[in-house]
């Protein structure tokens, strides 16, 4: 363990934490613990090419872990209900405000990850439009133009965290 | 062929499995809870598995908790108790 080097860890935390600032989130203040998990997400990139989650077990294939991909899909959702995402990287202002705790969290994501999801969303169908609206599924932005963007820019999902909206 | 890691403490009154992600915060804090209070357990790192130990690490898992969460704790072979629990943890020292 400990593969990944200090200062690439707290590289990451840095950005992490100045994205979230500038788009409305908020990495744990808990800096050590915060700092812990991002290195977590160093190994699991390091181990699967991608930031899985570092509190789910990867299946190291990248279409079926998509939806853990660091932010996950569920984030938004949990920060809402509990106050902080699955693996407590990211807090709600009442929690970073020690208002409430955060804590261990049950997981919202299906048992079976992204194939036990089922349907895609339903398609609003719109006549006419002069471009497809596509959303993001980690923070729910929508845009209109030919295809997505490579990068979310409200919370630097990429490209292809987005669905077709209308 | 799983091989757990063993960790001594001077409580050795119950049997403590743990399955945990090394790159778990929650995981973390459970182990050094354990720790702080001196309670002997064994764990496997799942993610650290390759393979078919991988596979088996994951099945043990699924008997304790159908949702294949971490951390899982598996106490006397008999109840688990999933995610980290300050609380629950507290308690096996007392019993």
């Amino acid at each position: 363990m400990n593969t990944v080097a200090d200062e690439r860890v707290t590289e990451v935390w840095e950005r992490l934490v100045r994205e979230a600032q500038q788009s409305g989130y908020i990495v744990n203040t808990d800096d050590a613990f915060a700092k812990d998990l991002v290195r977590g997400l160093l190994e699991n990139e390091a181990r699967y090419g991608y930031r899985a989650c570092p509190c789910r077990l990867a299946s190291g294939v990248a279409s079926e872990d998509q939806d853990i991909v660091c932010p996950c899909d569920y984030r938004d959702a949990d920060l809402d209900e509990y106050g902080t995402c699955y693996c407590g990287l990211y807090v709600s202002p009442e929690v970073s405000r020690g208002e409430r705790t955060g804590g261990s969290i049950p997981d919202r994501r299906p048992v079976g990850g992204v194939s036990a999801r089922g349907e895609e969303m339903e398609q609003v169908s719109m006549k006419g439009l002069a471009f497809p609206v596509w959303r993001c599924r980690v923070c729910g932005y929508l845009c209109a133009r030919p295809q997505p963007p490579l990068v979310c820019p409200v919370c630097k999902a990429g490209k292809e965290r987005f669905e077709r909206f209308m | 062929m799983l091989e757990p890691k063993h960790v001594e403490g001077i409580h050795n009154e119950h049997k403590v499995f743990l399955y945990a992600l090394s790159t778990c915060g929650w995981c973390r804090k459970t182990k050094a809870l354990l720790q702080e209070l001196g309670i002997a357990y064994d764990y496997i790192d799942v993610d650290e598995q390759q393979g078919p130990d991988r596979e088996l690490a994951k099945q043990e898992v699924l008997k304790w908790n159908p949702s294949l969460s971490f951390p899982t704790m598996v106490l006397d072979d008999k109840e688990s108790v999933i995610g980290f629990s300050e609380a629950r943890i507290r308690r096996i020292v007392s019993e």
